[in-house]
């Protein structure tokens, strides 16, 4: 099993104490090299979902296993070196940092693993992506397409057990939407990377065989039932 | 990639900030390096370096305005002594070299002062391990003269310019009749010797008015040599004989102009200066014991007085200075931690990236004090390079107007401290900002 989200409930607090129910999900679970569509409304807690996933946020109760490691259990600082090591992250804006070259900014995505930098293999996915003659070129000097490819690229940078894309196309031409796509899917079944994409597309959930709907598993009301049980 | 390179590169990315505020850190360190390389020259000037004799022997008085008049020219004599006294000096075992000095006079042309000596003054060093480069030709008539670098260059006199001096200072008004020859000018020195025009001690004897009457050298030989009658008794011996020499003159109606040699008896000078056995360094110690209780004469450590006068007072204006800079530096700080403050507001997303990539809260923490570090060590290295630079250039320049012989690489005692004090400064201005971005809340940042 590649993760495993068991009895995870999430609120946040409004200003005045009052708490705001965001998740309750009794049971989720991808297999090790797996591809799933997550789709669902806006503010349904699909990205406070991947922020749990990837240990950015601790879940109020419940488990979250990614590569048999519980993260909900873990401190911040240990969660922060799974993230590095056995994550990878591609946001639907890119989140390239400016002031580094497009092969920085997959070395960065090295830097905070703990292992050493690889430079050839960040040259090589760069490669893979198509980018190779854009290494050293900063991400304003690329186009759309190329910068979520760098993404793309930086996300696979420490080679992670699981991919978290979060409508990693939504802000691509509809050209790049598939290349993206592909590239996305592509990588992560040649490196058996287990994949969760979270879209609104219905073009882009249509070519994965598995597709989840965040409200048939999810029910924000048991995360009261949890905290007056 | 390490720290510092991710720091660097963020730095570059706001290069006009970044550029700016490093400079303000450089300009505050490029002023203290000046104040501590000018203030090291003067220091050398007055203090350790500043003279090569072990003891100034002078009459009775002050210590500093001995020293003051005797190597900086800067005081008029006390008093004078005996000449008899510098012979009886020379002959001191302890006493490797004596050279006398006899002043008062001053240049008509500038106010520079007249210093009568002997060729052995140029013989010895004028500091530690430094000898007097002249240009010209040997001293050999009574009224030739070697001036010092800035007489030469303020009055524009060079080899074979006349002029005439003052007796007993500018403001007496007492134009001496003899007309005095350049015949060769010192090389700069960083010393009083750049303002004095030197002649020989015998020359100035011969210059009419500076001998006084008989009875007064007797006077003064008694007065002096009160306790040692045996010494008293040979200086009155001599001037007896001076006397008749006198009364020859005066029967053969020989005007004040027809020279003879003038008796030692009847000579003075206004300091000697001593140096005593190398390997013997109580020699001096003995020498100002003896003096203390005997004669009229004293002996001081030249170094002694003036560095108590450097401490008292260009001591206190370097502190105020470098207080000054230390604020300057430190207003430069506030704006490090302005420009690094006022940039973590746009940065708040960069750091919420880097979180989610795997970067500690410590990392980014430590990032943004590298980048404080680097703008404080590179701000101050530049700022110390530029300063030394300029002292570089302006060196000659300030050798030429002020006569001070700087070291513009000379590395002060106090710049060691420099760079440990600007990554105290970087740590502190840093602190607030690095704890901005500890805090930073990555899901908060990532959707901002």
């Amino acid at each position: 099993m590649s993760l495993l989200l068991e009895r995870v409930t999430k609120s946040y607090r409004e200003p005045g104490g009052k708490p705001i129910p965001v998740l309750g999900i009794e049971r989720f679970a991808m297999n090790q090299g797996e591809q799933v569509a997550l789709i669902g409304s806006s503010g349904g807690g699909k990205t406070t979902l991947l922020n749990i996933i990837s240990g950015i946020l601790t879940p109020n109760s419940g488990r979250v296993v990614v590569d048999n490691t519980d993260l909900a259990t873990k401190p911040e600082v240990v969660r922060d070196r799974f993230r590095a090591a056995k994550i990878g992250i591609v946001f639907q804006t890119f989140n390239l940092l400016p002031a580094f070259s497009a092969l920085e900014n997959v070395l960065l995505g090295m830097s905070f693993s703990g292992r050493s930098v690889d430079k050839p293999f960040a040259i090589q996915l760069l490669e893979r992506v198509g980018l190779g003659h854009r290494l050293h070129h900063a991400p304003q000097k690329l186009s759309v397409g190329e910068q979520q490819r760098v993404a793309v690229a930086r996300s696979l940078a420490n080679k992670p057990v699981l991919l978290l894309a979060d409508e990693p196309t939504a802000n691509v031409d509809l050209a790049n939407q598939q290349l993206i796509l592909d590239l996305i899917r592509d990588t992560c079944r040649d490196h058996n990377v287990t994949l969760l994409m979270v879209t609104h597309s219905a073009d882009v959930a249509g070519a994965f065989t598995r597709i989840e709907n965040l409200k048939d598993f999810n029910r924000p009301e048991r995360c009261l039932q949890g905290q007056s049980a | 990639m390490n720290l510092f390179k991710i720091a660097w590169k963020s730095l570059k990315q706001r290069r006009l900030a970044s550029g700016l505020t490093a400079l303000n850190i450089a300009l505050g360190v490029m002023l203290m390096v000046l104040v501590l390389v000018i203030f090291g020259a003067v220091d050398s000037a007055f203090t350790q370096r500043s003279i090569a004799y072990d003891l100034i022997v002078g009459p009775k008085g002050s210590d500093l305005q001995l020293v003051l008049s005797a190597v900086y020219r800067m005081q008029p004599p006390i008093e004078n002594l005996p000449y008899l006294y510098l012979e009886q000096l020379r002959k001191d075992p302890r006493v490797v070299s004596a050279v006398p000095l006899a002043f008062g006079d001053v240049t008509e042309e500038g106010s520079f002062p007249i210093v009568g000596t002997t060729p052995e003054y140029f013989e010895n060093d004028y500091m530690q391990g430094r000898s007097f480069k002249i240009r010209g030709s040997r001293v050999n008539g009574l009224l030739d003269t070697i001036i010092g670098h800035e007489v030469a260059r303020k009055n524009g006199w060079d080899f074979g310019s006349t002029f005439t001096i003052v007796h007993g200072g500018a403001e007496s008004g007492h134009v001496h009749d003899e007309k005095f020859t350049v015949v060769a000018v010192l090389a700069p020195t960083g010393t009083a010797n750049d303002r004095t025009v030197f002649l020989n001690i015998e020359g100035f004897y011969a210059i009419a008015g500076h001998s006084k009457p008989i009875p007064e050298y007797e006077k003064r030989l008694r007065d002096f040599y009160a306790g040692d009658p045996e010494r008293l008794a040979a200086a009155m011996s001599q001037l007896e004989a001076a006397k008749k020499i006198e009364a020859e003159d005066a029967v053969a109606g020989h005007d004040e102009h027809h020279h003879h040699a003038t008796p030692d008896a009847m000579k003075e000078v206004t300091a000697i200066l001593v140096k005593t056995r190398p390997d013997t360094p109580f020699d001096s110690f003995s020498l100002m014991s003896e003096l203390k209780t005997g004669y009229q004469a004293m002996a001081v450590n030249p170094i002694i007085p003036i560095q108590k006068l450097v401490a008292g007072m260009l001591g206190n204006i370097q502190k105020a200075l470098l207080t000054l800079i230390a604020v300057i530096i430190l207003v430069s700080g506030v704006g490090i931690f302005v420009s690094i403050y006022n940039s973590m507001s746009d940065r708040r997303r960069e750091i919420g990236i880097m979180r989610a990539l795997g970067a500690g809260r410590v990392h980014v923490f430590s990032i943004i004090l590298a980048e404080s570090t680097l703008l404080c060590v590179c701000g101050g290295l530049v700022g110390w390079i530029v300063g030394h630079g300029l002292a570089v250039f302006s060196a000659p320049w300030l050798i030429e107007r002020t006569g001070l012989l700087i070291d513009p690489w000379a590395v002060n005692p106090w710049e060691a401290t420099l760079f440990p004090v600007l990554l105290g400064l970087a740590a502190l201005v840093g602190f607030l900002p690095a704890m901005t971005a500890y805090r930073t809340n990555v899901a908060d940042a990532l959707s901002s």
